[in-house]
């Protein structure tokens, strides 16, 4: 490994893990961008890239197990079935919990906060009086946090559309926490549901889930975590957190597009009604009308994604085997480096907590005289790969007085010279405009 | 080095130093359009004199490329009539879907002047949007104030 990689001057502390080993796992990392430039991907918070080992479980499936999941009387479909029900085992493992029907598998985060919410509209129709108990209607109250991705906003918007309940939220203080002066207010008796984002995609902050799921227990409401941002990056405890449910998607932990995961209390799956109906959900169907499955299959319509499950276990595999202590350690020591980096840099203002202090590695910042967009194509001129704009987070923005920010974001095969090379390209930038 | 191609100088001197920039009275139509993937914004306001655009005035805030785009488009619109301004922002669309082909550039020069300067703009799909939301907000701003004035008219003009 060599010095610029692992530790360069200034830098407090080896890195964890072993980047040079670990880039040679992600294929995409050896081609270049821009005319022959090194790809410096620090946007793993968007989409994070594939190792082969990923790649090649989904390959595997395809070329020898491929066949409809919980369908046909054949060898493939038993095979294929295994290593999806293999795969549901794997996550639930990594959640730490030994249920695994308490796994569901989704698309993709959206689609697990969305089966959520339409599952507790439709509890307030559901003929069957065991699905009721949820039921989210007028009087009600839903509580989210000014931090939420739209992906943990709209849907809890619409819920309110649709059944006449409010929309509360948790505001935020000017260095970028959760201010939870009011949470004994705002969440109440009325409170059906708190959703709360673990770390936020835009500021990196790291929420408290003790006091959140500690005062939704007191008044009797459910509490549903985006995990999009944190799962990926330190390890997830189900039962240590408390909460009801945890929503990720796959494809921010190095697995597949087009997987998701909602983990939910047993006890709680079992009593709400499905989301999206047709085959592989019920139990009995008739002309006049059809009964359901239990958890997981109920919210399991139709042929699932296979391969994508495979390939997100084999993601977990991955990141099991570099360990989620590990991972966790190493972006910390890339965001300390970060932070004191950028903000070394005349004109670049950090939006969001100043230190790694309960803060994950997505770094947003500004940089003076210059938009974002402009910033990013900088940056992408040198290879190097950010998100600019609101990052759907757009109340976020909207709070900090910024109409958008740069954003990198970190994983595992970052290392230190990709945060000199983020700084050396912000440096270019403002000679390139003219400032700083 | 790309970037040139892309931030020509006749580019950064719009964006540093905007033509007609602020909001005015009076006007026919005001819009405000906004780019949702990025957030940028821009307030336009079209101030009609029989079939002639009179004045066009604009608040937003975005990126280079977009705050440069409208200040050519005032440049290029003001004192034309509305028919002849729709007609020159089909072409800066021929010129933003060019993909950077210079033949496409060649051709609309005359009519663009300086806004061919985006031509650079065209081979960077992300950024086209950035170059076009302010003569998507003329036209719709226009037809606004066209149907204003001849309210039986029907316009294709859509809330925003
Ligand atoms: C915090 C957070 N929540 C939700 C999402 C939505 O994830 P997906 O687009 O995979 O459904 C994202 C990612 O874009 C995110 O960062």
């Amino acid at each position: 490994m060599t010095a610029t990689v692992s530790r360069p001057e200034g830098a407090q502390e080896a890195l964890p893990l072993d980047v040079e080993a670990i880039r040679a796992d992600f294929p995409i990392l050896s081609r270049t961008v821009r005319g022959g430039k090194r790809l410096v991907y620090l946007d793993s918070g968007a989409t994070a890239q594939k190792p082969r080992q990923v790649l090649d479980a989904e390959r595997a499936f395809y070329e020898q197990h491929n066949a409809a999941v919980h369908r046909g009387a054949h060898q493939l479909a038993e095979e294929a079935t295994d290593r999806y029900e293999e795969a549901r085992r794997t996550v639930a493992r990594f959640l730490g919990t030994d249920d695994e029907r308490e796994v569901v598998f989704t698309r993709s985060t959206t689609e697990g906060i969305n089966l959520v919410a339409y599952a507790l509209s439709n509890a307030g129709t559901a003929k069957e009086a065991a699905f009721r108990r949820y039921a989210v209607g007028q009087g009600d109250e839903i509580v989210v946090t000014e931090m939420e991705h739209h992906a943990n906003l709209v849907p809890w918007q619409q819920l309110c559309e649709r059944t006449g309940a409010t929309l509360r939220w948790l505001g935020l203080t000017d260095d970028g926490r959760l201010d939870l002066s009011d949470l004994g207010t705002v969440v109440n008796e009325r409170t059906r549901l708190v959703a709360v984002t673990q770390q936020s995609n835009l500021l990196g902050t790291i929420n408290p889930m003790g006091p959140i799921v500690a005062r939704a227990r007191e008044v009797g409401a459910l509490v549903l975590v985006d995990g999009a941002q944190s799962v990926p990056h330190q390890r997830a405890d189900v039962a240590a957190m408390g909460a009801d449910f945890l929503v990720f998607s796959g494809h921010k932990m190095l697995g597949p597009s087009g997987i998701g995961v909602l983990w939910g209390r047993y006890e709680v799956l079992d009593a709400l009604p499905p989301f999206l109906t047709g085959g592989s959900m019920i139990e009995v169907v008739r002309m006049e009308g059809s009964t359901f499955a239990a958890p997981p299959q109920r919210f399991e319509a139709g042929v699932p994604m296979a391969a994508q499950a495979v390939g997100l276990a084999a993601a977990v595999d991955y990141l099991e085997r570099l360990g989620m202590r590990e991972v966790e350690a190493h972006e910390k020591a890339l965001t300390a480096y970060a932070l004191e980096r950028l903000s070394a840099v005349p004109g670049v203002a950090v939006i969001g907590p100043p230190d790694t202090v309960a803060r994950g590695g997505a770094v947003s910042f500004t940089v003076e005289g210059i938009h974002p967009h402009d910033v990013g194509q900088v940056l992408d001129d040198l290879g190097i790969a950010v998100r600019v704009g609101h990052h759907c987070a757009w109340p976020v923005v909207r709070r900090y007085g910024v109409p958008a920010t740069t954003r990198a974001t970190f994983y595992v095969h970052n290392g230190y010279d990709d945060v000199d090379a983020l700084v050396e390209g912000v440096r270019h930038a403002q000679k390139f405009f003219g400032v700083g | 080095m790309q970037l040139e191609s892309m931030y020509q100088e006749i580019i950064l001197d719009h964006y540093r130093n905007p033509h007609g920039r602020g909001l005015r009275e009076p006007f026919d139509a005001e819009v405000h359009h906004v780019n949702p993937t990025c957030g940028d914004e821009v307030t336009l306001r079209v101030r009609l004199d029989g079939g002639s655009i009179a004045d066009v005035s604009y608040e937003g805030m975005g990126c280079s490329i977009s705050q440069a785009s409208v200040s050519a488009m005032h440049d290029l619109v003001v004192g034309r009539t509305v028919t002849e301004a729709l007609a020159t922002g089909e072409d800066f669309m021929t010129l933003m879907q060019s993909k950077g082909d210079p033949a496409v550039a060649d051709k609309l020069e005359d009519s663009l002047e300086d806004a061919v300067a985006f031509a650079g703009v065209s081979k960077y799909p992300a950024r086209v949007k950035c170059a076009l939301m302010s003569w998507m907000a003329l036209k719709d701003a226009s037809a606004r104030a066209l149907s204003a004035a001849h309210p039986t008219t029907p316009t294709g003009g859509n809330d925003s």
